[in-house]
């Protein structure tokens, strides 16, 4: 999956992201339908904003697992579908989960 | 000032119970003697770390929540840093975001009345006036 986003979505995310980005989730309308774009993304919602989760917090491993990757690197925002306010706190809920060793720095498999 | 902390330590798997209770108790002793109060200790148990820490592959969680000041909190840092059983700790200033928590649900709260209200009565009053009427009509008629 990193790779898909990497290589052949770079060129196709450039347009994207530059409408749907500002927008936020809702405005993905750009590829509606097959304009030859292979990676065309549902729209995503934000979890934490349709579940009403206030509260990230760094002890919580479960739910922040769902938001790291194997290797224990931090999923971008744009394939997780969260808001930018969320993966703010998000990302620092994480960063103090691994400084207290409950996430790790790098995961090897 | 008091403010609101969570402190999180990992204690070395490898020492015994009542010490651990003792040095949870020390540290409860600096808080109360600085002035603060220790609002609740848990003691989440031995979990795998993530990482290797000073050579351990797990450890004993704790999490004190401590209403203090930044002085306090400086002298409880300066002794979990030097006591020996502690491998890692962290502090996390828990007060604004208790605040914006608090406010998040008093929104809520007022939400929930506000609709509640015209939902409830228009319908309710209307259909209870009408309702009431006419049962005392109809009931007033059946009986004359």
């Amino acid at each position: 999956m990193a790779d898909e986003a990497t290589t052949p979505a770079a060129p196709a995310r450039s347009e994207g992201p530059g409408g749907g980005r500002p927008s936020g989730p809702g405005g993905r309308s750009g590829p509606g339908g097959p304009g030859g774009r292979k990676f065309f993304r549902r729209k995503k919602v934000c979890k934490f904003c349709t579940e009403k989760i206030d509260a990230i917090s760094y002890r919580d491993v479960r739910l922040l697992q769902g938001f790291v990757a194997e290797r224990g690197k931090i999923v971008p925002r744009r394939l997780t579908g969260v808001c930018t306010t969320h993966q703010r706190r998000l990302t620092k809920a994480i960063k103090q989960a691994r400084n207290i060793a409950l996430l790790p720095f790098a995961a090897k498999f | 000032m008091q403010r609101l902390y969570e402190v999180m330590f990992i204690v070395r798997p490898d020492v015994a119970d009542e010490e651990v209770d003792k040095l949870i108790a020390s540290l409860e002793q600096t808080v109360t003697g600085g002035g603060g109060t220790v609002r609740s200790t848990e003691k989440l148990g031995k979990r795998k770390l993530a990482y290797l820490v000073r050579k351990f592959n797990d450890g004993n969680y704790i999490l004190l929540t401590i209403d203090a000041d930044g002085s306090l909190i400086a002298e409880l840092e300066r002794r979990l840093r030097v006591s020996e059983p502690v491998i890692k700790f962290i502090t996390v200033r828990m007060d604004e975001e208790e605040k914006r928590l608090a406010k998040i649900r008093a929104i809520r709260a007022t939400k929930k009345k506000v609709s509640a209200i015209p939902a409830e009565a228009p319908p309710a009053e209307p259909a209870a006036a009408p309702a009431a009427p006419a049962a005392t009509e109809t009931a007033t008629q059946a009986s004359a």
